[in-house]
């Protein structure tokens, strides 16, 4: 594989800028509130590129590219259903959300619902959903290391793992809001510039067939590498080279072992692997009962997972109103909209280019590798191929510091619970600020154990001026957090460096779409939602997802249809997650929060009112 | 809901009287009284129901898809402009489609949330 000698100069300029951006941030991070929700003070436009930015993951960067180059057709309704994401928030969430008052999905469940052990609850499906996502980002960034330069995968998961765990910790969302900003376009301009010029050497080339329908063929002689062992299926006879040896292939399976290097000679057909589609199974939708339940899994996955991951929600209190939250989210479901129309092209031309990366499973590579491959060893593939890479290193640095961030949040509000009194009473709007107050002071009253180490003085201090001195403590909680955060989810990157990103980001949205969509959308537009009800929801359809997402990285999921429902289990579990969250509440329906009227009042009546 | 808010011929606006009565009506609300919580019931249903149909035309002219795929294989194997039919609408029509859907939803209930406001500040009109 060529590697550029600019790419990791791109790299690290990257990872300066966005440190360096940070720490501009930092000056200004001064308050309790600049830390989480940059007070308030960013404009839509910024707002709406930061929230883009912050979204686009390595799942987009490099996962989506990947998928196609293997799957075909199919695998299009991943960005499809993540930009439609968007539109579903926009639709019954965005508004009532940001002005319920509400920043986070456990705050919301305290205000509408009132009840602090539900908070607990949510607080756990947010650090599991968090630490989910997190774990591609890390991934991605190994792989992009270790294809860009040949370095080791730890180093480039180690890498942006500090560097993100370091940025959060010290500065906080103010600091992020305007690195996740300049990384959108950074990572547009990562994928469209490359792009241009391949769809032209594509051309040059005179347009060599996409899907033939006899399947890919080799362009030129290929040496394939196998980091693990592989099954190929020929289809004609080919003669390669093994050791320099040759060795002639007849049509049928032949098992290369990990370590393996084979060359293919220019012009022989692309052998097959299982589990990867090729010729008209690539370029047609799959047919089959399996194929429409995956895809139906994946729409309401990624259709409803959106609204309910924790990094995106945080981003709608930083609208000034629940007018201008629709407005954002229009904006950024046209950004994220235009960036999903390059990484398609990039796993089409990777059929031309790249087809060696579908036999050696590494194809989340190709958005990296493909500069260099199709436009040969001159500076110019080298150039693009260093954009690229500082792309998806923009793409894992900005993902990661907004799930690190309300990841660590919740950690440090609700697990280590000193420093709820402050970050609640900033974060909630004048006619809540009355019950987030009451709320601590009950959680004081029943536990004294947290009382005790936040200590009594600073404690009515925080109630009384949450700027004053309970902000060095509040901010240590979120350090702790924060690094906290990071390491969980990088050791669990190094023992699954072989999923497909794409597909735990999938499982990410799964559990999301199973747990906090019902939650959302019945507790904004329903009054009949109960503690209990949600609860019951939560653990019926989110636990069941969790449970699947649980079987799928053992590799337990059994054969056929069942498999199938394991490893996209959103098909089967939002359906029963709104089923049980309706059901339990009409049966418990006198445990209604009494407030339920005001509480919607404050969700829909227009910002105009001033209510 | 009537048009722009001009004066009736022949009639003498009393605006303390006005004014008071729009404060009655933020009251209502606020308060949650039997009047202002019909009037907030209708604004959320509304606004249910704009994002409810809207919803449905992106079940069917998205959602359909994978369906139509399988019911109708002559249909994925047309190729329009020499490129694929599925490819066409998945990697490129679907994004303006669903940006289009979400611009309507915002008109919608930002028109919604205009008229309730008027229909509160103003509730003679």
């Amino acid at each position: 594989m060529p590697h550029s000698p600019y790419a990791l100069p791109a790299i690290i300029a990257v990872t300066l800028v966005t440190v360096v951006i940070g720490a501009y941030g930092l000056r200004l991070a001064r308050t309790t509130s600049d830390f989480l929700v940059a007070s308030r003070s960013v404009s839509p436009r910024w707002n709406a590129a930061a929230i883009s930015g912050e979204y686009l993951s390595a799942a987009s960067f490099l996962g989506v590219a990947g998928l196609i180059l293997k799957n075909g057709v199919d695998m299009l309704w991943y960005p499809v259903g993540f930009a439609a994401g968007y539109l579903a928030l926009l639709l019954f969430v965005a508004a009532p959300l940001r002005r319920s008052g509400a920043f986070t999905l456990p705050d919301f469940c305290e205000l509408r619902l009132g009840s602090a052990w539900l908070r607990k609850l949510s607080a756990a499906f947010v650090v599991f959903i968090g630490w989910l996502y997190l774990v591609p980002q890390f991934q991605g960034a190994g792989l992009t290391l270790q294809t860009v330069t040949g370095g080791p995968y730890l180093i480039g998961a180690l890498l942006v793992a500090a560097v993100v765990t370091g940025n959060v910790a010290l500065g906080g969302m103010r600091a992020v809001t305007f690195v996740q900003a300049f990384q959108y376009w950074l990572k547009l301009t990562a994928l469209a510039v490359p792009i241009l010029f391949l769809v032209l050497q594509w051309q040059a080339d005179n347009r060599p067939e996409l899907a033939p329908p006899a399947g890919a063929t080799f362009a030129e002689v290929t040496t394939v590498h196998f980091d693990s062992s592989a099954v190929l299926t020929v289809s004609e006879p080919t003669t390669v080279t093994v050791s320099a040896a040759p060795v002639l292939l007849e049509p049928g399976r032949h098992e290369f072992t990990d370590g393996a290097t084979v060359t293919f000679p220019a012009g022989a057909a692309v052998p097959t692997v299982d589990g990867t589609a090729s010729g008209m199974g690539w370029l047609l939708p799959e047919s089959g009962a399996g194929g429409l339940v995956a895809s139906y899994s994946l729409i309401f996955a990624t259709f409803l997972g959106t609204m309910g991951l924790p990094h995106v929600l945080v981003r709608f209190y930083t609208n000034p109103d629940g007018a201008a939250a629709r407005r954002t989210t229009l904006v950024v479901l046209g950004l994220v909209g235009l960036f999903y129309l390059f990484p398609t092209l990039y796993g089409v031309l990777g059929r031309v280019y790249a087809p060696a990366l579908m036999l050696t499973g590494n194809s989340d590579a190709v958005v990296l590798v493909l500069p260099g491959l199709a436009l040969g060893p001159g500076v110019a593939g080298q150039l693009l191929g260093a954009l690229v890479a500082a792309g998806a290193f923009a793409a894992f640095l900005s993902s990661a510091s907004g799930l690190l961030t309300s990841v660590a949040g919740v950690l440090s509000t609700d697990v280590l619970g000193r420093g709820s009194a402050s970050a609640r009473s900033e974060l909630a709007s004048p006619a809540a600020r009355s019950h987030a107050g009451s709320a601590s002071a009950r959680s004081e009253l029943a536990s004294p154990v947290a009382r005790s180490h936040a200590g009594s003085a600073s404690a009515r201090s925080e109630l009384a001026s949450p700027a004053g001195r309970s902000h060095s403590g509040w901010v240590r909680d979120f350090r702790i957090s924060a690094i906290v955060a990071g390491a969980v989810p990088f050791v669990l990157a190094m023992r699954v460096a072989n999923l497909h990103v794409s597909l735990v980001v999938g499982l990410a949205f799964a559990v999301a779409a199973s747990s906090f969509c019902p939650l959302l959308v019945l507790g904004i537009w329903w009054r009949g939602l109960t503690d209990l009800g949600a609860a019951a929801g939560l653990l019926a359809g989110g636990g069941g997802a969790v449970t699947a997402v649980l079987l799928t990285f053992l590799g337990r999921t059994g054969h056929g249809l069942v498999a199938t429902l394991l490893s996209y289990p959103a098909a089967w579990t939002v359906p029963l997650a709104f089923a049980v969250m309706v059901g339990v509440s009409l049966a418990t329906r006198r445990r209604k929060p009494g407030n339920v009227g005001l509480t919607m009042l404050r969700m829909h009546a227009p910002d105009a009112l001033h209510l | 809901m009537t048009g722009p808010p001009t004066t009736k011929p022949g009639r003498t606006r009393i605006v303390l009287a006005d004014v008071a009565r729009a404060r009655r009506t933020t009251a209502e609300l606020a308060q949650q009284s039997p009047v202002g919580d019909a009037l907030l019931r209708g604004l959320i249903r509304t606004q249910l129901a704009h994002a409810l149909r809207l919803s449905a035309v992106v079940a069917v002219g998205l959602g359909g898809l994978p369906l139509l795929f399988a019911l109708a294989p002559g249909v994925a194997q047309a190729r329009p402009f020499g490129a694929s039919l599925p490819w066409l609408l998945l990697g490129l029509a679907a994004f303006p489609f669903l940006f289009g859907v979400g611009a309507m939803y915002v008109r919608l209930s930002e028109r919604t949330e205009a008229e309730f406001t008027d229909l509160v500040e103003h509730p003679d009109r």
